[in-house]
């Protein structure tokens, strides 16, 4: 090969190929997909969780797509239906995830609606689940001797601090909390396409 | 228009348009002269081999013509002190990245360990290790690499060689920052694309400088004959910052979209910059050390715009099952498919050209390093086509083993193939001998039989996890707790991994640092005294 020009304008081409296939048509057809009907917009602490959900990179071992019944046993694991493009509407971006090193969480709020036991999860996830390798948060709270009027006591399995001491929620595992119960795409989805 | 429609006419187009580009270079293509792939050799110089990572004596004398060499001695001048940079760059990230891996690893396994602080936690530290690799320790090395060879290519000295001083800084001034906010706890939610947008600004202007020169020395150049390892660095400067760009806009991309962004980069970031930066070393480090021109020059063009055409569309297998249009996916399916193409050009050739001198093996460590390397392209590539396919994704998707096969291809051949041109390029720029020939064994046989622990651990343990997973009689701890020894071999891997590169730093701070014997006379070692000087 001689030119280099040539190269490079070939090298462009086939790129500008990929990027229509991948960027430019999904952007014309889906991008602006519209909210499926039933989908909530999240609320200003739900989104705030969101941000949580994303700085602790809870995604990097949780997804949010389950899949159709042909490829997956995904719902008959309690996880929901498939998704569709209108189930992320709200989702900026969407946290679609790579790996289950953990359970897909798109329906988590509605298989377990339970404040107390997503915070005392997320405290400590092995005092509920035995065995489990997530990783433990104490970060997003505080151990004290009393909580002050006001504060979110998390109510743990005994054993799990000292006697004596309590285990306050921090507002960032609130916010937390707020998203994961909101994830509830549990309304039916064939509407959504269409 | 209808899906099939799109898919046809992207197939269609890919086809015609490898015919087009093959047929666009006929006029060598059936040209039996191997012009093209004696262009790296002075004139006479073909038959000797030049490995200055290999012990001296057995390094034979050089036979070539002697105004060529200087000339060369030149070129490698011009790049010393910029490759010299890049690579230290490379070598700190190399260290973080296995320290965050190693972290994350063992994390997996003990999850109450470390948990005190939130940058230490496995959602971030694992990011810090992925972004330390992906803009730290591959392209600080690749780059370098590419500064090293591309005036020795070209024959002519580095032109602009400032600019990418200036880019190399202000890229790694951003890599910093990035680690840092994502430590922190600030990105932007995609992976591979987490760094914040505003430092991604610093990225863009810090990888333009850097690719200035490429520009500047093409137009100086004293060849006719562009060589097959500039067209894939070449290609590889402007791919990336339209990836980069296109995928960092902020506020541009929406909804699902962003998903099949995301992974039209993700996968994009490994074939068509990581890829044929090291797949351009391996077509220039391999003739050079055995002394014998590549066998087929037409089987690397079938290579270079097969990888082209195909690679960049692959990216959509990363979201089979998900919510995406059907037809985006089957798209990526068939190229993934259609990659094997290229993948057995490339492997036929470094074949060919390696027959009749393995016994070269012995004496170069460039040589082991470059040939594992590719070897493990065949075998990563091979793979993640196979990976493609709905029936075995189904199994695959969500587990371990798409990290073993992401660590065959960035580690087992991408890294290995950057470790063995350091080994050859360090001596040039330094003008110094590597002091310790047996810790480069050392660094090469933990690098490759930790990749190998790596990655048959978590192949097995991520395959027996997806067929836990779509088995709905067992509940979904048994897919986790199934996993858990898989895990334990995967840290004693990563572990000699780590080890090999605390090796590879320490020679490389021993080799800048000794004194006496290990200098060497040597035309290509004004590093050494420009360094004395400042």
């Amino acid at each position: 090969m001689h030119s280099e020009t040539r190269l490079i304008l070939g090298g462009l081409t086939t790129l500008a190929v990929a990027t229509a296939a991948l960027v430019v048509l999904p952007y014309i057809t889906i991008a602006d997909s519209a909210p499926a009907p039933g989908l909530k917009p999240y609320t200003p602490t739900e989104l705030r969780g969101r941000e949580q959900y994303i700085q602790h990179g809870c995604v990097y071992c949780h997804s949010q797509q389950p899949r159709a019944r042909a490829f997956a046993p995904d719902a008959k694991r309690g996880w929901g239906r498939a998704t569709v493009a209108g189930d992320y509407a709200y989702d900026d971006p969407p946290l679609l995830g790579t790996m289950r090193t953990g359970p897909d969480l798109m329906n988590i709020g509605a298989r377990q609606p339970s404040d107390q036991w997503h915070l005392g999860h997320l405290f400590q996830p092995r005092a509920y689940v035995p065995g489990s390798i997530m990783p433990a948060y104490p970060f997003l709270f505080d151990v004290r001797d009393r909580a002050d009027e006001g504060e979110t006591i998390v109510a743990l399995p005994p054993g799990t601090v000292p006697e004596g001491e309590v285990v306050v929620a921090r507002p960032a595992a609130l916010d937390l909390v707020a998203y994961l119960k909101s994830l509830d795409r549990s309304y039916p989805a064939l509407a959504a396409d269409q | 228009m209808s899906p099939l429609a799109i898919l046809m006419s992207a197939f269609i187009l890919s086809i015609v348009g490898l015919g087009f580009f093959i047929w666009s270079q006929r006029a060598h293509l059936t040209d039996p002269s191997t012009e093209g792939s004696e262009v790296i050799f002075a004139a006479g110089e073909i038959g000797t081999p030049e490995e200055p990572a290999a012990p001296l004596a057995t390094r034979p004398a050089a036979g070539a013509d002697d105004a060529e060499l200087a000339a060369r001695a030149r070129a490698d001048a011009s790049t010393a002190p910029l490759v010299f940079f890049f690579y230290c760059c490379a070598f700190v990230w190399l260290l973080v990245a296995s320290a965050a891996g190693l972290t994350a690893s063992i994390k997996l396994h003990a999850p109450d360990w470390l948990t005190a602080d939130a940058w230490l936690s496995f959602g971030r530290i694992r990011t810090v290790h992925l972004n330390a690799v992906a803009y730290g320790w591959a392209p600080m090395a690749g780059l370098g690499t590419a500064l090293f060879v591309i005036p020795r290519l070209l024959k002519t000295e580095l032109v602009g060689g400032r600019y990418a001083l200036l880019g190399a800084a202000l890229w790694n001034a951003a890599l910093i920052a990035g680690l840092g906010s994502l430590a922190y706890g600030v990105s932007d939610g995609l992976e591979w694309l987490e760094i914040p947008w505003q430092i991604d600004l610093l990225f863009v202007a810090g990888g333009a400088l850097i690719g200035l020169p490429l520009i500047l020395t093409l137009r100086r150049r004293q060849v006719a004959h562009l060589y097959v390892s500039v067209w894939y660095m070449g290609c590889a400067l402007f791919w990336f910052p339209v990836l980069f760009l296109v995928a960092n806009v902020p506020g541009l991309h929406h909804g699902i979209e962003q998903a099949t962004m995301n992974w039209w980069f993700g996968h994009n970031v490994l074939g068509l910059f990581y890829t044929p930066l090291a797949l351009a070393s391996i077509y220039y480090f391999l003739p050079k050390v055995i002394g014998r021109p590549i066998q087929s020059y037409n089987l690397s063009l079938l290579g270079f715009w097969g990888l082209a055409f195909f690679y960049g569309q692959v990216g959509g297998h990363h979201l089979i099952g998900g919510p995406v249009p059907g037809w985006m996916v089957t798209l990526s399916i068939v190229q993934s498919m259609m990659m094997i193409l290229p993948v057995a050009a490339f492997t036929a050739n470094q074949h060919l050209t390696l027959k009749g001198n393995l016994a070269a093996l012995r004496h170069s460590p460039t040589l082991r390093f470059m040939c594992l390397g590719g070897l493990m392209y065949t075998a990563s590539s091979v793979q993640g086509s196979f990976e493609a396919l709905r029936s075995m994704n189904a199994v695959t998707h969500f587990t371990h083993y798409t990290v073993a096969h992401a660590h065959l291809g960035l580690y087992g051949f991408v890294s290995l193939v950057f470790f063995g041109a350091m080994y050859f390029v360090i001596p040039r720029i330094t003008g110094r001998d590597w002091p310790w020939p047996r810790m480069i064994s050392a660094h090469f046989w933990l690098a490759s039989i930790g990749v190998a622990i790596y990655f048959v651990s978590l192949t097995i343990g991520g395959w027996l996890q997806g067929r836990a997973m779509l088995d709905e009689s067992r509940g979904f701890m048994e897919s986790v707790l199934l996993t858990l020894p898989y895990l334990k071999a995967r840290s004693v891997g990563g572990a000699m991994m780590a080890l090999g590169h605390v090796i590879f730093a320490a020679h490389f701070i021993r080799l800048l640092t000794a004194r006496g014997a290990s200098r060497r006379a040597q035309p290509a070692s004004p590093f050494a005294t420009a360094a004395e000087g400042i």
